[in-house]
């Protein structure tokens, strides 16, 4: 009846997990009792959980990165204390078995759950505007993307508390995530939640590329389109193109598990080296869809606040299409030690290092834009110059991983570990943060505390040295990667530093609650508020409509007469809004409950396959096919905003323009 | 540009006939490729080759009737598409072949 699903499925011999239920458990009541004391339940539910705007959606998609964000932080500090103290004849407090689901949850969560939902959180965000769109090409699926990948994430927080995790690493390699070596449900969870948020992250690519192809406002020609559009546009096409790769891997080790077929067994004919492939002809591009973007962000801050347009941006734009496609050229570099010739390595590793150049090209363009700037040194430029000392050190370790001689000594290491945390945290992480303190009034209409968002950015970046300069050191002295004690006494110190660092970074992540929390309660005062829309005198089409945007962006679309349109505007004295009209109805979607819907049920569906509880299993897929048939089927999809509702709003905003200017 | 949401893209999207022509050509290449596994009346190398031959008119006929692409302009973002995407297959492929091929020869493999 209920499968492999048994009362001692229940980890109530682990302390640490069980207090962590009672936390989660308290916290969840408390927040959902708020919410009913507050009566805000049908709010929630028409306003945001149904919505299809992709503003509201974006705020959705960014909350559930920060909440991502405290799940693999709480991993990390976790392994970073028992490393600390899992020296010699102390065993530490993490046995094996917890220990490896906690790194294999780490990297999963830290990628598929922070990193690409704040990515996709910022791409709905700032997309539609700065293309003067009024919301996306198919705002139903942006719904449900959203949803597939929040129950994703809810499916990997439930095998703390039921059953377990993955023991296998963020990638699950066989033959260890096959069932001869892990017979338990880890690895079932593990290729359930990647393979449901798969499909939202598939979606949002399709759904950005049409949207970015077919949406933008009359006379925005192609080398008009702001850069983050761009970044924003070569991420979803390679999504769309990677994404596929890592279904068809995870189904096919999926298939040896459950139908006991032999892709990547050791006997029957399989070859575990081809998932090696296969997953990092996905795993590699992956990384540079999380670090386009980044990219993207910074070319529009850097401008921004050094009062300059950006240098070269054709370079720019001609930069990142040569990243998005080199980066599938590369892809053997993660695993030169596994028996390939050199020259299959010699050419992979050649590939890997041309990267660097268009990299470079767009350090220097940041730099130049830089150059003579008048720059305002506001928490947005902390971000931005952080990471150019950061990232530009992470990329030096990256070529040198790249010399298929050096990485026979690195690989496994340690070395590696900070590499990647050199470009993951100084690369992509910064970017993202550095974007949420730039868009964060446009989204909101008012601005984050800069004292506090410095504060953060400080503990972050000197938290980020210690952490992860020890970790170079330490791959150089020997220690691998994923180990759960030592005996070495020249580590130690090492081990010691470095959870000094992840201390640093947690006051960093503190500061950024405090920002959050010190923005809201101030929200309010006259320097906080935002009010005419445009409070870094910006360039892009987004800062033109005010803050927040009304739900249909631009009462009239805007035309493009050239590069960093609303600065041509600006600077030309044309007014991008049409302020007066004449204004039309404004057709929009409407919401809909299709997409929590069809995401419940594959929750249901996936918890159901993990556990072998067939009949629960048929239920969940039933109700995907009825849910989307039942959506397929509703003509009821839109409606008109009378012209007179976005007279009184604009003219509302005309007002606060006036009343701004007059001050 | 009020109805964004809703304005058909303006290309063909196929009739009822071509659809089932498309239908039954799928049907019958198909069959042919489990007919010419079970009934084993080729060679191995020989019915290799017939299964891959017959995949390949496959992907036309799908191309073709389900994805409606043809040569006319409007369907220039389609073929562009198209094009882009083989040719990550391609590297893709050929990548996995001469890496695979490559750890087999040195790693004794298979």
């Amino acid at each position: 009846m209920l499968g492999r699903l048994s009362f001692s499925a229940i980890p109530l011999d682990v302390p640490i997990l069980v207090g962590t239920f009672l936390g989660v458990a308290i916290v969840g009541l408390a927040v959902l009792g708020l919410i009913t004391y507050l009566g805000k339940w049908g709010y929630l539910w028409r306003e945001w959980l149904t919505s299809v705007d992709h503003k509201r959606l974006a705020v959705m998609y960014i909350v559930l990165a920060l909440v991502a964000l405290f799940r693999g932080f709480a991993d990390a500090i976790m392994m970073r204390t028992q490393l600390a103290l899992a020296y010699a004849g102390n065993p530490g407090y993490l046995p094996p078995h917890h220990y490896d689901q906690i790194f294999s949850a780490h990297g999963t969560i830290m990628i598929f759950f922070l990193a690409m939902a704040f990515m996709t959180g910022l791409f709905n965000f700032v997309v539609p505007l700065q293309i003067g769109a009024r919301d996306v090409a198919f705002p139903f699926l942006n719904n449900l993307s959203f949803w597939m990948t929040a129950i994703s994430f809810v499916l990997v927080n439930v095998s703390l508390f039921i059953g377990e995790f993955s023991q296998c690493g963020w990638l699950a390699y066989p033959p260890l995530s096959e069932s001869q070596f892990s017979p338990g449900v880890g690895v079932d969870y593990y290729i359930w939640a990647v393979q449901l948020s798969g499909v939202g992250t598939l979606l949002t690519g399709v759904n950005f590329f049409v949207t970015i192809v077919k949406m933008r406002a009359p006379g925005m020609t192609w080398m008009r389109m702001p850069v983050f559009t761009w970044t924003a546009f070569c991420s979803s096409i390679l999504i769309m193109v990677s994404f596929p790769v890592l279904t068809v891997a995870l189904a096919l080790l999926g298939l040896d598990r459950y139908f006991g077929m032999h892709f990547f067994t050791n006997d029957g004919g399989g070859n575990q080296m081809l998932y090696l492939s296969l997953i990092w002809a996905w795993g590699h591009p992956e990384v540079y869809i999380l670090v386009i973007p980044a990219f993207g962000v910074f070319s529009e801050v850097v401008p921004a606040f050094s009062g300059k347009p950006l240098f070269g941006y054709a370079t720019m734009v001609y930069a990142t299409c040569s990243i998005m496609i080199l980066s599938f050229l590369v892809w053997v570099h993660h695993f030169f030690t596994m028996g390939a010739g050199p020259d299959v390595n010699a050419f992979f590793g050649i590939a890997t290092m041309v990267i660097s150049i268009p990299t470079g090209v767009k350090l220097f363009n940041w730099l130049f834009t830089m150059y003579k700037g008048r720059i305002q040194f506001h928490a947005c430029m902390y971000w931005a110059v952080g990471f150019m000392v950061t990232f530009t050190i992470g990329g030096m370790t990256g070529v040198m991983l790249a010399i298929p001689g050096a990485d026979f000594v690195l690989h496994n290491s340690l070395f590696l570990i900070a590499h990647f945390h050199n470009v993951i945290i100084g690369g992509v992480y910064f970017g993202y943060i550095c974007g949420m303190n730039f868009w964060f009034p446009k989204v909101t209409g008012f601005k984050l505390n800069e004292a506090w968002g410095i504060r953060a950015f400080w503990f972050w970046f000197v938290g980020f040295y210690f952490a992860f300069i020890p970790l170079y050191v330490l791959g150089f002295e020997g220690m691998t990667r994923r180990m759960n004690h030592y005996d070495n006494p020249e580590w130690h110190i090492w081990m010691l530093i470095a959870e000094v660092g992840a201390v640093l970074v947690l006051l960093g992540i503190v500061c950024q609650l405090t920002q959050l929390f010190v923005s809201i309660r101030d929200r309010n005062l006259p320097a906080n508020r935002d009010l005419t829309g445009d409070p870094w005198n910006g360039r892009a089409l987004e800062w033109s409509t005010s803050s927040p945007p009304p739900p249909y962006n631009f009462a009239i679309v805007p035309h493009v007469h050239g590069l960093d349109a609303f600065m041509h505007d600006k600077e030309n004295g044309i007014d991008t809004r049409h302020a007066g009209g004449p204004y039309a109805p404004i057709h929009m979607p409407k919401n809909t409950a299709a997409g929590f819907f069809v995401g419940a049920f594959s929750f249901i569906f996936g918890f159901a396959a993990i556990w072998y509880i067939w009949w629960l299993a048929a239920i969940g897929l039933i109700g995907v096919i009825g849910t989307v048939i039942a959506r397929s089927a509703n003509k009821d999809i839109d409606y008109y905003i009378p012209a007179e509702e976005v007279a009184r709003i604009e003219n509302e905003h005309s007002r606060k323009l006036m009343a701004q200017a007059a001050e | 540009m009020s109805d964004l949401h809703t304005s058909p893209s303006g290309e063909s999207h196929g009739s009822v006939s071509s659809y089932i022509i498309g239908f039954v050509l799928a049907v019958i290449l198909t069959a042919a490729a489990f007919g010419v596994v079970m009934s084993h009346s080729l060679s191995p190398s020989g019915t290799l080759t017939a299964i891959a031959v017959l995949a390949f008119v496959q992907v036309l006929v799908h191309l073709h009737y389900f994805l409606h692409m043809g040569g006319g302009s409007e369907q220039r973002w389609n073929n562009m598409c198209f094009f882009f995407t083989v040719g990550f297959v391609v590297i893709l492929v050929i990548g996995t072949l001469f890496v695979m091929n490559n750890t087999a020869l040195h790693m004794m493999s298979r």
